[in-house]
């Protein structure tokens, strides 16, 4: 697991815990230091999947990220009070449609 | 050196070439597939993977025939292939839709139904027309726009994942004994038959252009004139959404993996396969019409790809009748009729005659005074 010097002076939550972070980092960035290593589970099998490229290619860092799914967290800033999720299966757009 | 021979050579490995080779080496043909590769013009990349009748054959009695006859081979078509490949093509026959939006596209769509339902032959298979309530009862659960008025269904429709299907009719030729040669594009085709790649000489007692676009130069070489010209198609999918639109439909339909695939383009003449924002916006508005949720979904990947386009847009099937044993198959339908392709007319082929239900399918229609 990473040890980071300085953790950081935001907070973002995820799945209502604290995460500390930093300005400027991504939310995949601060999801990771933080030791957490799956974001979402595959559509198809449910499988576990985290950050792979972290560059906005792979699609595994998805999220739901302040009640939007399928966000890429390794494209996002992160902000103070945030809130993520993890993405489970397919994200649901009829039901955010709703919300 | 001895060239190779071989009892057929099928010029092409997209859809049309593909079916038809795995077709020849099924029956014990001892058969090589001549496949440009990836790097080709490959319609194949483009298709939509719909195994679709709705509409086929309008003011064409015979290419309706020809499709219901392909419809009726598709369940054993498809089971053959999956287990050749060792995995699902992912075929569903669930059945297909056409939506209509606003009064003017229903009234349209209602004609056109009844139109083809009196034509000589009828429909390709059954179509039921579905006002809005019965299109609910059919859908429950799928969020309709509120323009969608009604449908037409063809119960005996489906689709097919078309990558899938690709894979599998390379796999099942193969496994049939078949040789498989990607990698290069012909040069040249000889009577006798020779056909020619670089260094490469190969021989066969009989030979079936199925190149796409490249099909008029190659069946020229041959005396058999065929004139196919370019439409491009464009195609998005979006990101993986729970179950929405359990039928596909025109142009919009969702795999079992839960992509939606949005379609279609058509851009005639065109040589490239670049995606314009602006063909790809109207399609994302239409399908957001028919599905308003689909308006959050974001779109992963979005690309074009060239079909093959006959003068009148039906197939062209041709034998030559001063080389005889040279066949020509073309078609954007190549998945759709894949069942046909690799079942009556492969069978055809090797016999010797083209089937009779593709007689009025010939190229002597574009130019009866050549015949």
């Amino acid at each position: 697991m990473l040890t980071r010097p300085d953790t950081g002076a935001l907070t973002i939550l995820f799945e209502g815990t604290p995460v500390p972070a930093r300005q400027g980092e991504s939310v995949a960035a601060a999801l990771l230091a933080a030791g957490i290593l799956a974001f979402r589970t595959t559509a198809v099998s449910g499988a576990p999947r985290g950050p792979f490229c972290m560059m906005g290619a792979c699609f595994d860092c998805l999220a739901v990220v302040d009640g939007v799914g399928g966000v890429q967290t390794c494209l996002v800033p992160v902000r103070e009070g945030m809130r993520v999720e993890r993405q489970r299966g397919a994200r649901d757009v009829a039901a955010e449609a709703v919300a | 050196m001895m060239a190779e021979r071989f009892d057929v050579a099928v010029i092409g490995g997209g859809m049309v070439g593909s079916a038809i080779a795995v077709g020849c080496a099924r029956r014990g043909a001892r058969a090589v597939l001549l496949d440009e590769g990836d790097v080709a013009l490959r319609a194949a990349r483009g298709n939509f993977g719909l195994v679709w009748s709705q509409g086929k054959g309008d003011g064409m009695p015979a290419y309706a025939a020809w499709t219901r006859e392909s419809l009726r081979h598709w369940d054993a078509f498809a089971d053959a292939m999956s287990a050749a490949a060792g995995s699902d093509i992912g075929y569903r026959r669930s059945g297909g839709l056409v939506f209509a939006l606003g009064e003017e596209e229903w009234a349209q769509r209602q004609e056109d139904v009844r139109r083809l339902h009196n034509q000589i032959g009828g429909p390709s298979t059954p179509v039921r027309l579905l006002d809005r309530r019965a299109l609910e009862d059919l859908l429950p659960g799928t969020p309709l726009g509120p323009r969608v008025l009604g449908a037409s269904l063809a119960p005996e429709d489906g689709h097919v994942n078309p990558l899938l299907l690709l894979r599998g009719m390379h796999a099942a030729f193969r496994a049939a004994g078949g040789a498989h040669r990607p990698g290069a594009a012909v040069d040249a085709v000889r009577p006798g038959f020779t056909v020619h790649r670089g260094e490469e000489t190969i021989a066969a007692d009989r030979v079936v252009i199925a190149a796409g676009l490249g099909t008029p130069r190659l069946a020229a070489m041959l005396g058999m004139r065929v004139d196919v010209h370019p439409v491009r198609g464009q195609n998005m999918v979006t990101e993986r959404l729970p179950p929405l639109l359990p039928l596909p439909a025109s142009a919009i339909r969702q795999t079992a993996e839960g992509v939606v695939q949005i379609g279609v383009s058509y851009e005639e003449n065109l040589w490239e396969t670049a995606t314009t924002v602006a063909e790809l916006a109207r399609m994302a508005a239409r399908a957001v019409q028919v599905l308003p949720p689909l308006a959050r979904a974001r779109v992963v990947r979005a690309w074009g790809a060239l079909r093959p386009m006959t003068p009148d847009r039906y197939p062209i099937y041709a034998q030559s009748r001063v080389h005889r044993g040279a066949y020509v198959a073309v078609c954007h339908s190549g998945v759709t009729l894949a069942a046909a392709h690799a079942g009556p007319l492969a069978e055809a082929i090797l016999a010797g005659q083209l089937p009779d239900l593709v007689a009025a399918l010939g190229p002597e229609r574009f130019h009866a005074d050549a015949a």
